[in-house]
C-alpha cells in the first residue's frame, strides 16, 4: 500500500521534472532576442521540416478531400441536398481535418526526425563541445526549430486544406455530377474567414508549436544510447499525436464561445 | 545544398502558403473587400422573421440583389425592423413593391425575396418597403392544419 502510494508521488515528481525542464528550454530558446544572424538556420530548418513535408502534405490532403467528398455525396444524396457537399467538405477540411491530420503528418514525418537527429548530436556530444567552445546549443540548434516549426504549420495546414478542397471538387463535381455552382456558391456563402478560415489558422499555430517543442524536448532530454534515441522518438510521435487530438477537442471548445 | 537555393525553396513555400490563405479567403470563404461601399440602405417591417439572419440574401427574381444588413424589433409596435443593403446598380426598384420571408428550398435557409410593383416612383436610399409578407412558420402552418381537420 505505501510502496504503490510511494510509487505514484515518484511517477508525479518525474512527471513534473519532465514538464519543468521542458518548459525551461522552451523559454530560453524563445524568449532570448532572436538574432537576425540565425536567420540562414531558420530557412534551413524551415525547408527540413515545412518544405520536405509539402508532397506528403499535399498527397494527404488530396486523398483525404476525395474520401470525404465520396462519403458525403452518398449520405446527401438520400436527402437531395448533395448541394451542400462543398459547404460541408469545405467546414470539415478548414476547421477540423487540416490542421490535425497535417499536424500529425507533421509529428511523424518532421518531428521524429528532428527527435533522433538532436538525440544523436547529444549521444556524440555535438551539444556538449558546442557549449565548449561558447556556442548556446539552445540558441543554435533549438530556437531556429522551435521557429520553423511554428512557420511551417500553419502553411502545411492551409495547403492542406486547399488541396482537400480541390480534391473535393474534383470527385463531386467533375466525377458524380454536382452542380459546380451550387458547390462553390454553398461553400462561399457558409464559410466564414474570421469565424472559420482564422479558427483554423490559430489551431495550426498552436499544434506547431506543440509538436516541435516536444519533438526538440525530447531529442535534447534523450538518454544518449541508441536504445535512448529510439525510445525518445517513438515518445515524440505518440505525445505529440495525442497532445494535438486532445488539444483540438479543448481548442474547438474555446473557440466556440467566441 | 546551397544557402541561395534554400532561400528560393523556402520563398516559394512562403508564396504556396500565403496563396492557399488567398484561395482559402476568396475562394471558399467568399471573402470580399469594399463592396459595402456601393450600396443603398432600405427598410422592411415584418411581422415575424422567422430564421432571417444578417447577411442573408435579399433577392429579386432569384438573383441576389443584396444583403439583409441588421434586424432589430421595434418598440412601438413589437415588429422586426429589417434593414437592408442594396446594391446600387438596382435603382429602380417600385415603391409599391412587395418583400416577402422566403426559405431556400425545404431546409435551407431564409432569404428575402423582393416582388416588384407597379408604381413609378423608385425606392431611394433610406426608403421602406410597406407590402410585406411574415416568414411562413411550419409549425404554425402544421398546427392551424390540425385544428382544421379535428
Amino acid at each position: 500500500m505505501l510502496s504503490n502510494l510511494r510509487k505514484i508521488g515518484q511517477f508525479a515528481l518525474v512527471a513534473l521534472g519532465t514538464l519543468g525542464r521542458a518548459g525551461l528550454i522552451w523559454f530560453q530558446a524563445i524568449w532570448r532576442r532572436p538574432r537576425l544572424a540565425n536567420l540562414p538556420l531558420v530557412l534551413r530548418q524551415i525547408y527540413q521540416l515545412g518544405v520536405l513535408s509539402v508532397v506528403i502534405t499535399v498527397m494527404s490532403g488530396f486523398s483525404i478531400g476525395a474520401v470525404l467528398a465520396l462519403q458525403g455525396y452518398n449520405q446527401l444524396v438520400k436527402y437531395g441536398s448533395e448541394s451542400a457537399l462543398g459547404l460541408g467538405v469545405a467546414l470539415v477540411l478548414v476547421m477540423e481535418i487540416g490542421p490535425v491530420v497535417s499536424a500529425l503528418l507533421f509529428a511523424g514525418r518532421a518531428g521524429s526526425a528532428m527527435t533522433a537527429e538532436i538525440g544523436l548530436m547529444k549521444a556524440t556530444e555535438q551539444l556538449s563541445s558546442m557549449e565548449m567552445i561558447g556556442v548556446d546549443p539552445l540558441q543554435r540548434i533549438v530556437a531556429p526549430r522551435l521557429w520553423a516549426g511554428f512557420i511551417s504549420m500553419p502553411i502545411l495546414a492551409l495547403m492542406f486544406s486547399v488541396v482537400g478542397i480541390w480534391g473535393a471538387s474534383l470527385v463531386g463535381v467533375d466525377w458524380l455530377g454536382v452542380y459546380e455552382g451550387a458547390f462553390w456558391a454553398a461553400m462561399q456563402d457558409g464559410v466564414d474567414f474570421q469565424s472559420h478560415v482564422l479558427k483554423g489558422i490559430i489551431k495550426s499555430i498552436v499544434f506547431g508549436l506543440v509538436v516541435t517543442w516536444i519533438a526538440v524536448y525530447q531529442g535534447y532530454d534523450t538518454i544518449p544510447t541508441s536504445e535512448g534515441i529510439a525510445a525518445a522518438t517513438t515518445r515524440t510521435v505518440v505525445y505529440s499525436s495525442v497532445s494535438v487530438l486532445v488539444l483540438d477537442f479543448f481548442l474547438t471548445l474555446v473557440m466556440y464561445q467566441f | 545544398m546551397q544557402m541561395r537555393s534554400i532561400e528560393i525553396i523556402v520563398g516559394a513555400f512562403m508564396l504556396a502558403g500565403i496563396l492557399s490563405l488567398a484561395v482559402l479567403a476568396i475562394r471558399v470563404s467568399g471573402f470580399s473587400v469594399g463592396t459595402e461601399t456601393n450600396t443603398y440602405t432600405v427598410y422592411a417591417r415584418f411581422e415575424n422573421i422567422g430564421g432571417l439572419v444578417n447577411r442573408s440574401k435579399v433577392s429579386i427574381g432569384g438573383v441576389i440583389v443584396g444583403r439583409v444588413a441588421e434586424i432589430s424589433l421595434e418598440q412601438e409596435t413589437y415588429t422586426a425592423l429589417v434593414r437592408m443593403e442594396i446594391d446600387s446598380k438596382i435603382n429602380t426598384i417600385s415603391s409599391d413593391s412587395t418583400a416577402a420571408i422566403l426559405t431556400d428550398g425545404l431546409l435551407g435557409g431564409k432569404f428575402i425575396g423582393i416582388s416588384l410593383g407597379a408604381e413609378d416612383r423608385y425606392l431611394t436610399a433610406g426608403g421602406e418597403i410597406h407590402d410585406t409578407q411574415s416568414a411562413i412558420v411550419l409549425e404554425e402552418l402544421i398546427g392551424q392544419f390540425l385544428l382544421n381537420k379535428f
